[in-house]
């Protein structure tokens, strides 16, 4: 039963026999362990030889006693290590101290700039770059590329038709197979590089083979936006916004707090949505799908795609006939807020259309929020442009096709492509894995990933970052810049191209290069010629998208959108990632359709939970036009629009993709015109499909886990109202649950030295989930597969609880459970309590270990593994833990973590800690637990005790503010702050100290050293 | 079950060596008791050191080793060519000029020198404009030096110190052991006469009754077979726990290294602080073993031990300048050439002190810190000619430090505040690690 579940599908051979259809050998062992019966009959039948054999039964267990004994004493000696030293040590390594590199990570889809944490040389961490201002956002894709560098399914060298061969071969089959090509249409299809040497170089390329048509391919296209953006403004970019500035928000089907145009704006929103003065900005959002940016807005109204269509022209001066009143009303409201925000409010959308977003960037012209004068250059895609190169190659038109970075035979939606591709005379491919693409082309140059590479990004006009290598390539790989500086332009290094590059243009205002590497990030007012600017041609505005102006009868819309795991699917070989649960489903290792409540009942769709409490699930064939994605799964979604669905992208890789790892189905195929809004039909299938969820209780039924309150009563009322202190009853009298007469036992004395707390402002956390790849990297978390996890046996030390209101809000739901009197009312009010609403208001909860000053689980520990240090850690000793698991039962949070399994240098648990390169991510400072042990979040104490000894050792005071967790230093929105709280300067001290402060579960006098600011919701309308 | 998970596939069964010494150790004893009755005759060897010239060759030698002995050996290439009898080659007048300023001698377009320059690496001999013709005189008259063969210990030598002690302890403890003889025979001799003495006498002996055999009386009393039985068990557990608490615990652990390093030559003699190889102690967790290119640092130009410290080799059974030669191979080091050749062959050290990877251990915090002595958990480095562990690393061994030290805290703006406000909790002045909460488990085990 085990191993089945465990090993999902793979094959191995036990002999070449097997090859052999038609073996009967192979075919009778199918059916008995051996080929011919055991002969034990004539064995244990003749008894006289039997009697007559001198081993009796004793003798043969003192033999095996004996070995036994001997082989455990011999055991007794300790292994003998080797070390073995450079022989010359590089300068800049110490063993055993960190070395932190800028560089940027630009992969076409996230855009970031980062400091990588190496130890020994060999990059082990991402982490954020505060020098870098405009640097993108380091989401959790970016977090967990580190992971990306040690992928064992990576190419190892250059391939000619499959077979490996050298870059001096490669380079002249190259050369030649180009000259071959003249005249003919070659197109040198690239991911955006927003890289100003870059797109130098591929001028001097496409010079140098006039044939050669350079074209921008966005795997998850923003086409429609750069049109809008170009039409007006001139550039090929999108507009930047910097929400911090805005009063009220309208967003209509744009998840920007997800991966909304590139994404990355969750810091600036955030900024905006603290309650200061009595004021935060106010967050209107119109969706189908549950967003990350519907979660956290104010006010979300359901509107399918089409209806969107609608809002938008409304919002902007048109007319609202048409839609449901419901809409209305909310537009109508919008559009006082808006007028009363005036150059404070802003509009955008997510609709894949020319003339909404025209619309939009029209209405927030002038408006403070929007910033036009430097745009985002991080996508340059034309869709007419892909749909050109796409079917030229399915015609035969197109002769040639090189592709760099990206892999348009998993990605385009037109699988006549497939075939086109392989009866293509030249296809080339620059690829770091051998990928759907790459398996398929002639040539395949292996690429090295960005920490192996050199390079520069414009990732805002102005702001420009430099990519530098942090290890020396792992495997024979060669950057697409760098063969095209020694193929095209005869230099010597792309290093020095990039360098002669940035001295004479960016560099020009006086700037240095070591100074610019050692940021990683410079700011240059020098207007360097980009991709953008060299785009021409028509723009196409007349595409009216089919799906959005004529809704399809009996059909449903779909909106397809990309999950925070997985993005545009680049990095799907990635276990991290896959075991990331997304943050509004819970669900991992999965994509699925969500569908509404309402169209679930009516096609009987259902999801349930089985014995364990793992949720099932319906199968559909999704049907669009003629065609089908069949066997997708269906998950029932609160706050999902009726009549739309929603689906990711980027699952269903199969190409260089461990088999643990091919998860989900290939949505790009019906990403028909590379618009993310399409008309479909579900029809159910047959079948049961297992979820690996990792929440299983999506309401709070009304009890005091996250506390919210709206900002008029945050304003008007005493904080006892809102925010009630919690008591609990001691001989029949109400105490407060903090005074000293409720605690059963004698308090810590923590009030000198470091007393650590961590704050969490539930208001600005988004539920990002940056926080808890982070933790995985720091803390070597290790990946457990979906059948562990579908047992909840995930080993995340920090998760985010999602809850849903079962009412219209939270508030409803207390008032409901408030009001429940006698055996009937419970009964049916529990039940409705558990259920989710269908436009229920959302919460996340960050939560890992609550460091209780009176910890539970340490008093239940037969062996003292877990205890309390003065500094207000509870700390666990994993060498001392026997593995009994009170602790885990008594914890009232949840959060410590069993291994139920050695999870390293296991064969059942394939993922990064069962090869030596995988391996090469872990963080050397902590201990990769064994089997039977309990651990959880330790509050970071490898990085305290660092900053702690660093101190020390330069004989100063501990900096206001140094202290740092992974999750801390991972929050973008600044929501989890961590610090010293008897260091009055501190922030976390002011924290602790405010009006939204409370602790979770105070009422069971843990009391923490974790905690939390209430939500406050700005409702006011207009 | 830390993150090295990487290296282990570098383990081996361990290798018994704590006997390492013994043969050699029999064989010294065996040598010396086969020396006493060896009868010898001496040989005096001769260090012949040929006067050349009347000038001062001990005046040449102090310059030489002053001066020239960085870069040149007598009789062997180092960074500049050997100068063994240097003078019959050169024209003095040219080499007084060479010496003084060889670039010049260079730039000025001298065929030797020119030849001499490339031959060499192109490295520039630095220019000695203060010395005086008498000066290279004298280091002249130095290089005509014999090369001195190593004394080989003869029969002579040690028929030399036979004379000092062997012979009169042989004597002493000949007649001892005849007195000795003589003396039981003696008593032999009076009990005889006396029981002769009482038989004509007619004394009669009381004739011992007989009794029980002690082991049969013994065997009966069940009472004392209990104790003794409860006595042995106590006795036989309390050494099985000795067994098995010392299991895992490396004492003492002292491992045959790949190329022999002398901790005593370097830290002893030569008092090369540890942190000069050890460099990382000071500001990272490891110490880190030093990489090859810290050996070469010194050892580019000593190719050589004195012949001293070679004899003094012999007694530990090794050749120091062969280990050297071992460096060279793994460094890539070609001695003829003065020039690495890129042929290198890393070191496989056998790591001595052997953490748990369960338990973090900082060395700058000790080091820098702390301010503790190395010595104190790896005792006398500077005295061991084969290193060896010499703390038994054990937790129960860091906490009782932890318990013991006072932590220091002088002049280190960290403490300043934890000090005084717990000095002010605990009522004295110097506080301990585990005051400070050095014996928590989560500062260690993370």
């Amino acid at each position: 039963m085990f191993r089945e579940n465990m090993v999902s599908g793979k094959k191995y051979w036990k002999s070449v026999e097997e090859l052999n259809e038609n073996s009967a050998i192979v075919e009778k062992l199918r059916q008995n362990e051996f080929v011919e019966p055991i002969p034990t009959d004539e064995f244990l039948g003749d008894k006289d030889t039997l009697e007559a054999s001198s081993t009796t039964r004793r003798d043969f267990l003192k033999y095996v006693g004996f070995t036994t004994a001997a082989a455990s004493l011999a055991a007794c000696e300790g292994p003998v290590v080797k070390s073995i030293p450079y022989v010359v040590a590089p300068d800049e390594i110490v063993p055993g101290v960190a070395n932190y590199y800028a560089t940027t990570m630009a992969d076409g889809f996230d855009f970031a700039n980062v400091l990588v944490k190496t130890r020994e040389g060999r990059p082990i961490k991402i982490e954020r770059n505060d020098l870098a201002k405009n640097g993108g956002s380091v989401n959790a894709r970016v977090y967990a590329s580190v992971l990306s560098i040690y992928d064992i399914n990576r190419l190892q060298g250059p391939k000619i038709n499959r077979e490996p061969v050298s870059w001096e071969e490669m380079e002249s089959v190259f050369i030649k197979r180009m000259n071959e090509m003249a005249g003919k249409d070659v197109v040198l299809l690239t991911q955006t590089f927003a890289s100003p040497s870059t797109s130098k170089l591929i001028r001097s390329f496409t010079t140098k083979y006039p044939n050669v048509r350079h074209v921008i391919y966005d795997t998850v296209s923003s086409s429609e936006a750069l049109d809008a953006f170009q039409n007006k403004y001139g550039t090929r970019a999108l507009a930047d916004y910097d929400f911090s500035k805005a009063e009220v928000i309208v967003s209509v089907g744009a998840d920007f707090i997800g991966d909304w145009q590139g994404g990355g704006y969750e810091a600036s929103y955030a900024k905006g949505r603290i309650p200061m003065d009595g004021k935060m900005s106010r967050h209107i959002q119109f969706e189908a799908n549950m967003t990350l940016s519907g979660a956290n807005a104010d006010t979300r109204i359901l509107a399918t795609p089409s209806q969107q269509l609608q809002i938008v022209k409304a919002l902007t001066g048109g007319s609202a006939s048409g839609l449901p009143d419901t809409i209305v009303t909310a537009v109508n409201s919008a559009i006082a807020q808006l007028k009363k925000a005036g150059n404070k409010g802003v509009v955008i959308t997510g609709l894949p259309d020319v003339k909404a977003q025209a619309m939009t960037l029209d209405c927030n012209e002038g408006s403070e929020v929007m910033n036009t004068t430097h745009p985002r250059l991080t996508a340059m895609g034309s869709n007419s442009e892909v749909n050109n190169v796409m079917n030229g190659v399915a015609n035969g038109s197109i002769k040639g096709l090189i592709t760099v970075g990206v892999n348009p035979v998993y990605s385009f939606p037109n699988e006549a492509f497939a075939q086109g591709y392989k009866n293509l005379e030249l296809s080339m491919a620059f690829s770091m894995k051998e990928d759907e693409t790459a398996s398929m082309a002639q040539l395949v140059a292996a690429t090295p990933h960005y920490l192996e590479s050199w390079g520069d990004v414009q990732i805002k006009k102005g702001t420009f970052n430099l990519i530098q290598p942090t290890i020396r390539p792992l495997f024979d790989t060669k950057q697409f810049q760098e063969c095209l500086v020694k193929w095209i332009d005869n230099g010597d290094s792309y290093y020095d191209y990039i360098k002669d590059t940035w001295s004479s243009t960016i560099l020009t205002d006086g700037g240095s290069w070591n100074q610019a590497l050692h940021d990683g990030v410079v700011e240059s007012t020098f207007d360097v010629v980009s991709d953008a600017d060299t785009t021409d041609g028509e723009i196409e505005t007349s595409t009216s998208n089919e799906a959005l102006s004529a809704p399809l009868q009996g059909g449903l819309e779909l909106t397809l959108y990309t999950k925070t795991g997985m993005g545009d699917g680049q990095q799907a070989n990635n276990p991290w990632l896959q075991e990331l649960p997304d943050p509004i489903t819970r669900a991992s290792w999965d994509n699925y359709i969500t569908v509404s409540m309402a169209d679930a009942t009516k096609m009987g769709l259902e999801n349930f939970n089985v014995s364990n409490g793992a949720l099932n699930g319906s199968y559909v064939d999704v049907i669009m036009g003629d065609v089908t994605v069949a066997n997708v799964p269906v998950l029932i979604q609160p706050g999902q629009a009726k009549g739309s669905v929603g689906l990711a992208l980027g699952y269903g890789r199969t190409a260089s993709v461990q088999s643990e790892m091919q998860t989900g189905v290939n949505a790009y195929r019906l990403y028909n015109n590379f618009s993310s809004i399409q008309n479909v039909v579900l029809e159910k299938v047959e079948g049961i499909h297992k979820f690996a969820c990792v929440q299983l209780q999506n309401t709070m039924m009304g009890r005091d886990i996250i506390r919210d309150t709206t900002l008029e009563i945050f304003n008007t009322k005493d904080v006892n109202d809102w925010n009630p202190p919690v008591t609990v009853s001691k001989d029949h009298q109400k105490i407060l649950a903090s005074s000293p007469d409720a605690d059963l036992w004698e308090a810590f004395d923590h009030s000198v030295g470091i007393h650590f707390n961590l704050s969490i402002d539930l208001n600005t956390c988004t539920g990002c989930a940056a926080c808890v790849i982070a933790c995985n990297s720091e803390n070597n978390v290790p990946v457990v597969g979906k059948n562990e996890v579908r047992r909840s046996r995930d080993m995340h030390w920090i998760r985010i609880d999602r809850y849903y209101s079962s009412e219209g809000s939270f508030a409803d739901d207390t008032e409901k459970k408030d009001n429940i009197s006698g055996l009937g009312s419970s009964l049916s009010n529990y039940a409705e309590l558990e259920s989710a609403s269908a436009n229920p208001q959302v919460a996340f909860q960050p939560l890992m270990c609550q460091h209780c000053n009176h910890a539970p689980c340490e008093t239940v520990c037969p062996v003292a593994a877990t205890s309390h240090g003065r500094q207000g850690q509870n700390q666990m000793v994993y060498n001392r833990c026997v593995g009994t698991r009170y602790c885990a039962n008594n914890c009232p949070y949840k959060v410590r973590r069993f291994n139920w399994f050695l999870y390293a240098k296991n064969d059942e648990f394939d993922y990064n800690m069962n090869n030596d390169l995988g391996r090469m991510v872990l963080n050397p400072d902590v201990v990769v637990r064994s089997r039977g042990v309990m651990e959880k979040c330790s509050m970071c104490i490898q990085m305290t005790q660092k900053t702690i000894l660093d101190a020390k050792r330069d004989g100063r005071e501990v900096k206001t503010g140094e202290f740092k967790t992974a999750c801390s230093a991972a929050c973008e929105t600044g929501a989890i702050k961590f610090g010293d709280v008897n260091n009055h300067e501190n922030e976390i001290f002011e924290l602790k100290k405010d009006n939204r402060m409370y602790y979770l579960l105070e009422s069971v006098g843990t009391k923490p050293n974790v905690f939390y600011h209430t939500i406050v919701r700005n409702t006011n309308e207009a | 079950m830390r993150a090295k998970l990487i290296d282990n596939n570098l383990t081996e069964p361990m290798e018994k060596v704590s006997y390492r010494n013994l043969p050699s150790q029999l064989s010294l004893v065996l040598l010396a008791f086969m020396l006493m009755f060896s009868i010898s005759h001496s040989a005096l060897a001769i260090n012949t050191v040929l006067p050349t010239q009347t000038i001062d060759t001990v005046a040449g030698e102090a310059l030489f080793k002053a001066n020239c002995a960085a870069c040149h050996k007598l009789y062997k290439k180092a960074v500049g060519p050997a100068l063994f009898e240097v003078g019959d080659k050169y024209d003095k007048e040219w080499l007084y000029s060479w010496i003084k300023n060889s670039q010049a001698l260079v730039k000025s377009g001298d065929a030797k020198a020119v030849e001499i320059f490339e031959e060499n690496n192109k490295s520039v001999m630095t220019a000695f404009p203060v010395l005086s013709n008498g000066d290279i005189d004298n280091i002249l008259a130095y290089t005509y030096k014999k090369k001195s063969l190593p004394p080989i210990p003869t029969e002579g030598d040690l028929a030399v110190e036979n004379v000092g002690g062997g012979v009169s302890n042989d004597i002493i403890l000949g007649i001892l052991s005849l007195i000795f003889l003589m003396l039981i025979v003696l008593l032999f001799l009076v009990n005889k006469t006396l029981r002769n003495f009482a038989d004509q006498q007619g004394i009669e002996f009381e004739t011992p009754e007989v009794r029980t055999p002690i082991w049969k009386a013994f065997v009966q009393n069940q009472f004392l077979i209990l104790v003794t039985t409860i006595m042995l068990l106590l006795g036989a557990g309390y050494y099985m726990f000795g067994y098995f608490m010392q299991i895992g615990v490396d004492q003492g652990y002292a491992p045959v290294q790949p190329i022999h390093y002398s901790h005593r030559i370097h830290a002893g003699d030569n008092k090369i602080d540890c942190n000069y190889c050890h460099s990382s102690a000071r500001k990272s967790k490891t110490s880190g073993i030093p990489s090859l290119n810290v050996c070469m640092n010194c050892h580019k130009t000593i190719s050589e031990v004195a012949d001293a410290t070679q004899a003094e080799g012999n007694e530990f059974g090794v050749d120091y300048n062969a280990e050297i030669q071992k460096l060279y191979l793994a460094a890539g080091w070609d001695e003829a050439t003065q020039a690495y050749t890129g042929d290198v062959r890393p070191v496989r050290w056998l790591r001595i002190h052997n953490l748990p990877d369960f338990a973090y251990f900082n060395h700058s915090q000790h080091v820098t810190v702390a301010g503790i002595e190395c010595q104190k958990c790896h005792g006398p480095v500077e005295e061991m000619e084969i290193m060896e562990q010499f703390a038994p690393l054990t937790m129960g061994w860091c906490i009782n430090c932890h318990r013991e030290t006072n932590v220091n805290m002088k002049d280190n703006e960290y403490y300043e505040k934890i000090h005084e406000e717990l000095s002010k909790k605990y009522g004295k002045d110097k506080l301990t690690a585990a005051e400070l909460g050095g014996i928590e488990c989560g500062k260690c085990h993370y």
